[in-house]
Order: structure tokens, then C-alpha cells, then sequence
């Protein structure tokens, strides 16, 4: 019998076609929306502030705001600033990160190390680390190394309950399936746990680049002769709302930057199945 | 001389909530290249028996001989093969096939051309590129199978292997299974709690009593030198291994 098979049509179907082009559509009205509502708001700040009707003292607008940008570009402040305080972050989060995984692992290895710290890592996770800052600054002076401490302070424990947890939460039937060829703890750890934590692992960067950049802008609240923080600290002593606010924008600005650099990071490695 | 013999085996469990017993004094011997299936009651210890083959367990007491020597731990001349496939969804197919060798650190010119036979021969090597999820639940049992073969054991423990496949992958799946393990005379021991499959592929069927476990019978299986599984479930004396198993298990309070 001459039963050919249905072949997918070569190309795309015109309803597919359709489809992807409503998708596209509708993509970018969001991303339409997104700007528009942004600039609306903008408007009616610098608009509402040179009306009179909010104080442009207390709350800035954006003119002032652009203005101050300028100045600290021109003084060459600004890329000194910002580089402090990336540069703390930067620190902060990967010892963070490291550490982190390292105690994961230990106390996944360990069962017996695991139940005697259970205690203390529960009063840990809780405490508000902010709070350890006189501590932190009397033991390791009032320097950069107070700032990163406090970044790390703030991340690693959360990293290692996350980590810990995602290890726990391992496929048991994998574990035992490389247990069936003779597997070592090790081996079990390479093969299968870590592997199968890549995701946990990732979920655990994206929280902390946020923790560490907390802990370092709190950190330069408390000791700082430099920084996105000490701008901040600085122009709300002096009452320079403008530069508080311009701050602050650059500050969120550096936050979603650092949050996308790992959000890439995650997209390069998961792209080359490890 | 047998090849595997299980010595008078008996485990209990130690719960919170008191001891369970799952085997009770377990003894049967095998042969080289023979097919042994394992039905019993739901829960009565198969998986237990099968763990403690496996090395995975220690039995409480009683022993496990290999070649008339005592085994300890996981053996290498030891495949179990667990019921879920495992497959590691981050490894291509050829790297899952890989994953037992690498573990053993025998990964050689001679191991993964033997990894590849297998492939080839049960049709996957086409898809070796590709990761599990993109494989259908027969393929991927086979795949899990290869696993395990590739690492030459002369015994090859399977717990329940099929149960996931739907009728007629496993009607197939099995045929091609048993025809690979007779030609490499490979020592089979399977679990499973499918009757007709107990005795379309084995030379006995080892019958067990409910929990504790205890054997009940060792039936001998007897289709003639030419029976593969399929054509085996044709013949007359099919059904009465069939009522007469039923029957045991039936009567079994
Ligand atoms: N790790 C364990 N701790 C305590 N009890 C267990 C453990 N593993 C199994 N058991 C108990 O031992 C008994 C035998 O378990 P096993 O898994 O060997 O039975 P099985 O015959 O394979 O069951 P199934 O037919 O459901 O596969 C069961 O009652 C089970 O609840
Ligand atoms: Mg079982």
C-alpha cells in the first residue's frame, strides 16, 4: 500500500507563524508599558517638584538628581564610589559563596557535625546580623575588612541552609543506584549530589549577590570613607537629598547589573550540560 | 560447584517503633547462567533479599557465598538493577551507559567498546547523544540495563526491571533481555510481581511466603531447550505453573 507518512510541513504552519507573531506583540507592549510607566513617573516627579506642590528639598527631582550625576562624573567620584562598593560586594559574595558550600558539604558529610551545630545554626539564621556590627568593627577594625565581614556575616548562613538542604533533598534512588556499583561517599558527592544541586546552587547566588550587597551597604552606614553607602550616609548628614537620591538610583542600578551577571552565568553553564 | 549460594539468611529492621522482621532463614544455590524469579507477597522482604545479594545491606545473619567465598560489600562480579531507571538527567545516554564503569574507574578502550555493543545491539546507539528525558520509558529502561551489563557482572540481580513499561514494551523488552542474558550466560536473579513474566523467563521460580520471609517453594520451570519468553507463554503447561503458583500465593494467609 502507498501510505505515505504526514510530513511536517517544511517551514512554519501560517497558523504557528501567527502564533509567534501575537506572542511578539504582546511582548513588547510589556516591555511598551514598562518604560512608559517609568517615564510617566519621572515626569510627574520633576513636573510636580518645579509646580512647587512636593519640596524638591526633602525629596530631590530628577533635574537636581542629573545635575548631581554630572558633578561626581566630572570630580571623578563617581566610578571611585562605585567601584568601592562593587568591589566589597564582589568580595563579600564569594567568600560568601565558598565558605558557604564548604560547610554544606562538611555538614552533609558529617551527620555527627551536622546534629551538635543544628542549635547554633538555627540562632544564627535568626539573629539580624546588623546587629554584630560594633562587634565586627572592634574585632576587625574599622575598615574594608568590616564592610566584607558584614557582607559575609549577612550571606553565609543562609547559604549554607540552602545548600545543605538541596543536598538532603537529593534523589535517595540515585544515591542508591551509585551505591549498587560500589560508589564512595565522595564519588556519591561529585557524581550525583553536586550535580543535581547545580540548580539549588544557582538559586543560592541570586539570593546572596542581593545579601552581600546589604551587608556592604550597611556595613559602609557604619565605616566608610568610601562608597555608594557612605554617599548616602554623607549626603543625609549634610542634607544633600539630591545626592542621597542619585545614590540610591545608581545603588538599584548596580543591584539589577549584578543580578543579571548571575542570571547570564547560570544561562552559560547550564548551556554546557556539565 | 554453585555459583551463588545464599546461606540461611535472616534480617530484621530496627524502627523507632520496635524490630521489623523481613527474611527468615533464606536459602537457595544457582547455577551459572541460570534465570531464578522471585514472587512473593507485596512487602514480604524481596527487595531486602535482593539489597543483601547486592552487598548493599548486611543480612543479620547468614551468608552469601560467591565461587564458595564470602561476600562483602558490593561485589564487582555483582549488577543490581533497580526498579525506578535512574537515569542522570544531566548525562547524555552514552554518559549514563558510561556511569558504573566510571565509578569502578574502568573506563578503557575495552569496557567502552563493549558499552557500545550493547547499545548497538538493543538499538540505543543512535541516541547516545541525546538525555534521558528526550527517551521514551522503554528506551530508557534499556539504557539502565546496558548500565549495568556494561560492567560485565556474572550475576544480575533485577527488581522488578519492567514493572514501569507498558505491556507490550515489556513483552518485547523482556525477549530481548533474556535472549542477551542466556547468550552471555549471565546468572539472573528477578523480582517481580507479575506471574505470567516470573515464569516465561525463569528456569525457577522462587516463591516466598508474607512477611517474614521464608521460602515456600522452588519451582522448577521446564519448557525445553528452545523456550524464549514469548514463545514459551503459548505452551500447555504455562497455565498450570500459572494456577499452581496463584494457588500458593493465594493460600498464603
Ligand atoms: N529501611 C527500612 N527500615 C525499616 N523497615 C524497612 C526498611 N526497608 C524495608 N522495610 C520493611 O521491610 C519489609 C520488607 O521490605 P521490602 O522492600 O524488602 O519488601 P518487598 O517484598 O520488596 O516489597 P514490594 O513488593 O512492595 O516491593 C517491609 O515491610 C518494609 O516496610
Ligand atoms: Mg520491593
Amino acid at each position: 500500500m502507498d501510505r505515505k507518512k504526514r510530513e511536517a510541513p517544511k517551514g512554519l504552519s501560517p497558523e504557528r507563524a501567527a502564533y509567534l507573531r501575537r506572542k511578539k506583540t504582546r511582548r513588547r507592549w510589556v516591555l511598551c508599558c514598562q518604560w512608559g510607566i517609568l517615564l510617566l513617573l519621572v515626569a510627574l516627579w520633576e513636573i510636580l517638584a518645579r509646580l512647587g506642590v512636593i519640596d524638591s528639598f526633602i525629596l530631590s527631582q530628577p533635574s537636581r538628581i542629573w545635575r548631581t550625576w554630572i558633578t561626581l562624573f566630572l570630580e571623578g567620584e563617581l566610578w571611585l564610589h562605585l567601584w568601592v562598593t562593587v568591589y566589597e560586594t564582589l568580595v563579600g559574595f564569594l567568600l560568601g559563596v565558598l565558605l558557604g558550600v564548604g560547610l554544606a558539604i562538611l555538614l552533609w558529610w558529617s551527620d555527627f557535625v551536622s546534629k551538635v551545630s543544628e542549635p547554633y545554626l538555627v540562632v544564627l539564621n535568626s539573629l539580624p546580623k546588623i546587629a554584630l556590627g560594633p562587634v565586627i568593627i572592634i574585632v576587625v577594625g574599622a575598615g574594608t575588612e568590616a564592610i566584607i565581614f558584614m557582607a559575609l556575616a549577612i550571606s553565609l548562613i543562609v547559604t549554607v541552609l540552602e545548600m545543605l538542604g538541596g543536598f538532603r533533598r537529593t534523589d535517595r534512588d540515585a544515591i542508591r543506584m551509585a551505591a549498587t556499583f560500589g560508589a564512595t561517599k565522595s564519588q556519591i558527592f561529585r557524581k550525583i549530589v553536586l550535580p543535581s544541586n547545580i540548580g539549588t546552587l544557582f538559586g543560592s547566588l541570586k539570593i546572596n549577590i542581593g545579601l552581600s550587597l546589604v551587608g556592604v551597604i550597611a556595613g559602609e552606614f557604619l565605616v566608610s570613607k568610601a562608597g555608594l553607602g557612605y554617599l548616602i550616609v554623607y549626603g543625609g548628614q549634610v542634607f544633600k537629598l539630591d545626592l542621597v537620591m542619585a545614590s540610591v538610583i545608581i545603588l538599584s542600578a548596580v543591584a539589577a547589573l549584578m543580578y543579571q551577571g548571575v542570571v547570564l552565568l547560570q544561562r552559560l553553564v547550564m548551556k554546557h550540560k556539565y | 560447584m554453585d555459583l551463588l549460594r545464599v546461606q540461611d539468611i535472616t534480617e530484621s529492621y530496627q524502627a523507632e517503633n520496635g524490630e521489623i522482621f523481613a527474611l527468615d532463614h533464606i536459602c537457595f544455590s544457582m547455577e551459572k547462567g541460570e534465570f531464578l524469579s522471585i514472587v512473593g507477597p507485596s512487602g514480604c522482604g524481596k527487595s531486602t533479599l535482593l539489597s543483601i545479594i547486592a552487598g548493599l545491606l548486611p543480612p543479620s545473619s547468614g551468608t552469601v557465598l560467591l565461587d564458595g567465598q564470602e561476600v562483602h560489600g558490593v561485589d564487582p562480579r555483582i549488577g543490581y538493577m533497580l526498579q525506578k531507571d535512574n537515569l542522570l538527567e544531566w548525562r547524555s545516554i552514552w554518559r549514563n551507559v558510561l556511569f558504573g564503569l566510571e565509578v569502578r574507574r574502568q573506563v578503557n578502550e575495552e569496557t567502552t567498546a563493549r558499552a557500545k555493543g550493547l547499545l548497538q545491539s538493543y538499538g540505543l546507539w543512535e541516541f547516545r547523544e541525546k538525555y534521558p528525558s528526550q527517551l521514551s520509558g522503554g528506551m530508557r529502561q534499556r539504557a539502565a540495563l546496558i548500565r549495568t551489563l556494561a560492567t560485565s557482572p556474572e550475576i544480575l540481580l533485577l527488581d522488578e526491571a519492567f514493572s514501569a513499561l507498558d505491556y507490550q514494551t515489556r513483552l518485547t523488552v523482556t525477549d530481548d533481555v533474556y535472549r542477551i542474558l542466556k547468550k552471555e550466560q549471565i546468572t539472573t536473579i528477578m523480582v517481580t510481581h507479575d506471574i505470567p513474566e516470573s515464569i516465561s523467563m525463569g528456569d525457577r521460580v522462587l516463591i516466598l511466603t508474607s512477611r517474614p520471609a521464608q521460602v515456600r517453594e522452588l519451582l522448577e520451570i521446564d519448557f525445553g531447550p528452545e523456550r524464549t519468553p514469548l514463545t514459551c507463554r503459548g505452551d500447555p503447561r504455562f497455565s498450570r505453573y500459572f494456577d499452581h503458583i496463584w494457588k500458593e500465593l493465594k493460600s498464603d494467609g
